[in-house]
């Protein structure tokens, strides 16, 4: 079931260094909303203010409130952990457990929390392999570590075990930097087939993927180096790109920047 | 002035082919003909000068070597490849020092612990066989040591375990700094010290010598290593690993648990291993704290046990024909006893080492 994320006023930071300032936003439920951004403006570390996996870096620390369905995730009675089985994440790096064979990385996350059926898992792992557009390349071979896989297809493989514990809310930060054209479409479709199912936010560095994937986009910036950054503006994805409302946004797009 | 600067330069050697990439090299074979000659030569010099002593052939043969490769190859080839070479040939004839007595050390251990290491030698005591005379056997030190060792093993182990978790996963702030402060200093300890620390302990409380006193000791001595090397196998474990795991709602014990310390078992197992061939090896805390005994004792409890580096100290000082014998054996006994071990952790480190293959 896709959720709301609502931001409002959060800032992030890590020891005393405030990387991102003030931000406020509405990730819509069933929609993809791309965060792009010139690097080291926040993006990744905002992100990851949306599980609560920022605070897992030492000396990280969050202010302000995010609401999943008007339910604050730095409220103090919450679980990080169950946030974190509500709000899935794929990194921009592919990480599969190399311990692991293919099959139990997908049944990782089910497995390790303890809350599945033995009968059920085998179904679980075909149905997330599927959906990552990933079952006909290793069904053969699910035994196999999951290593073994070329860079894109270990990508599809964690995006794979990143969708098996059912989350609402999916994160992935820029999940095709290191994948080739044809793996980056396959996880660009595989992006409109999961936004049926899920609330999808994608950070990325490459304007077309963001126009062609996402329904929303969110521009950010930093004043300068040092500086925190902001949220610029978030709006339509067209509007973004025909006409978008701050002149900074243009620059950035057409590459006038700087 | 830069014009005259540069008419004035010494004219570049010319490379052997015009504009080419190769130049002239020594053939692939030239070390080895190198190495023959100057030992060749080292023993000429050798018997020439009437030296004794083999030692100082080998070293003048060594120096020799690294000088012929150096000279041949700056003529042959040039400057950059001489040094090239230089450095190899130092690597090769540093290595060679540094092998010649492990192997003078196994050969002459294996040449004379072979005599009398039979099946009777490892299956009997010393139970009734006067020092002097032959016969007798290794059985009662090789329990000893086996339950010794084991014991402390299952009492290091887990502390040890635990702790590297704790200074990893977990330790920040002073308590971790004093922690890996108390770590470096046990690693220091001397195992005569860590002997008498037990021993004092003994004698306020009025404990009789037993293996289990033993063990305790060489636990204080295994600890610190087995702490160290974990520490250094978990924090090669990426963190990208955890992170993973963690994303996925995994709670931090059982990334810790299912994550980390699998992809870091092979590492952590090796380094265990190696401890334990560390403590084998102790004879010190065991004549002060375990006695040492003839007779067979299987209970490391209660009463006084033999050990496998106490029996080669206790026949050494014995002093007959036989007693040198039955040393060398043990020795043989304690070495292979060692080496199982290592040959056991390289299997189970590369068994459970992270799946690369396709
Ligand atoms: N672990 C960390 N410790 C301290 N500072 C950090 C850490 N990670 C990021 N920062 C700082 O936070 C700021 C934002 O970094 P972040 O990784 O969020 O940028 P980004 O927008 O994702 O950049 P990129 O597009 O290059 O991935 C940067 O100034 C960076 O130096
Ligand atoms: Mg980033």
């Amino acid at each position: 079931m896709a959720k709301r994320i609502d931001v409002s006023g959060l800032s992030a930071f890590y020891g005393s260094h405030k990387a991102i300032e003030d931000i406020s936003m509405t990730v819509e439920p069933r929609s993809v909303t791309a965060f792009i951004g010139p690097s080291g403006c926040g993006k990744s570390t905002f992100l990851r203010t949306l599980n609560r996996m920022h605070e897992v870096t030492p000396g990280g620390r969050v202010e302000g409130k995010v609401l999943l369905d008007d339910e604050n995730l730095y409220g103090s009675a919450v679980d990080p952990v169950a946030v974190r089985r509500t709000v899935g994440m794929v990194f921009q790096r592919p990480n599969p457990f190399p311990t692991m064979s293919i099959f139990d990385n997908v049944a990782a996350g089910l497995r390790l929390n303890g809350s599945y059926k033995k009968n059920r898992l085998a179904e679980v792992v075909e149905k997330s392999l599927k959906g990552s557009n990933l079952w006909n390349e290793v069904k053969d071979r699910l035994n196999k570590p999951g290593s073994s896989l070329s860079g894109g297809q270990q990508q599809r493989l964690c995006i794979a075990r990143a969708i098996a514990v059912e989350p609402d809310v999916l994160l992935m930060d820029e999940p095709c930097s290191a994948l080739d054209p044809i793996s980056t479409l396959a996880i660009e479709d595989l992006i409109g087939e999961l936004k049926e199912r899920f609330t999808i936010v994608i950070v990325t560095h490459n304007m077309q993927q963001a126009a062609r994937v996402s329904d929303r986009t969110a521009f950010f910036n930093l004043s300068a180096v040092g500086q925190p950054g902001k949220l610029i503006e978030i709006d339509e994805t067209e509007r973004i790109f025909a006409n978008p409302s701050v002149q900074a946004t243009e620059d950035y797009i057409s590459g006038r920047f700087g | 002035m830069s014009h005259t600067a540069i008419q004035d330069r010494p004219a570049p050697v010319p490379p052997s082919r015009k504009g080419g990439l190769s130049s002239r090299s020594l053939p692939r074979w030239a070390p080895i003909g190198f190495a023959i000659v100057s030992i060749a030569l080292g023993v000429g010099i050798g018997i020439g000068a009437g030296w004794e002593s083999r030692i100082q052939w080998g070293l003048i043969s060594g120096l020799i070597f690294v000088t012929i490769s150096y000279v041949a190859t700056s003529i042959v080839e040039n400057k950059r490849q001489a040094k090239d070479r230089l450095a190899t040939s130092v690597v090769w004839v540093c290595f060679i020092l540094a092998i010649v007595p492990l192997f003078s050390l196994i050969w002459v251990t294996v040449s004379r612990g072979i005599k009398v290491l039979d099946t009777y030698f490892l299956t009997h005591s010393m139970a009734g066989v006067p020092g002097i005379e032959p016969g007798g056997g290794v059985y009662h030190a090789i329990i000893g040591t086996l339950e010794q060792v084991g014991i402390a093993t299952v009492i290091s182990v887990p502390i040890g375990l635990l702790t590297a978790i704790y200074l990893v996963e977990y330790g920040k702030g002073a308590l971790a700094k004093a922690v890996t402060f108390f770590v470096d200093v046990m690693t220091g300890i001397p195992s005569i010290v860590a002997g008498l620390f037990i021993l004092s302990i003994m004698l306020i409380a009025d404990i009789q010598p037993s293996g289990l006193m033993g063990s305790l000791a060489l636990a204080i001595l295994m600890t610190p290593v087995v702490v160290r090397s974990t520490e250094e196998m978990l924090k090669l474990v990426p963190n990208e690993l955890r992170e993973a795991s963690l994303a996925l709602g995994v709670p931090k014990y059982r990334t810790i648990t299912k994550v980390v310390i699998p992809t870091a078992l092979g590492g952590i197992t090796t380094g265990v291993m190696l401890a334990i061939a560390r403590i084998a090896g102790e004879t010190a805390p065991i004549i002060l704290l375990v006695f040492g005994s003839q007779l067979i004792n299987s209970n490391p409890f209660e009463g006084a046990q033999s050990s496998l580096p106490f029996y080669i100290w206790d026949q050494y000082k014995i002093g007959s024909e036989a007693s040198y014998d039955r040393a060398w054996a043990a020795a043989l006994v304690l070495i292979a006893f060692v080496m199982i071990l290592n040959l056991v952790a390289r299997g189970i480190a590369r068994w459970k080492a992270p799946k690369t293959g396709r």
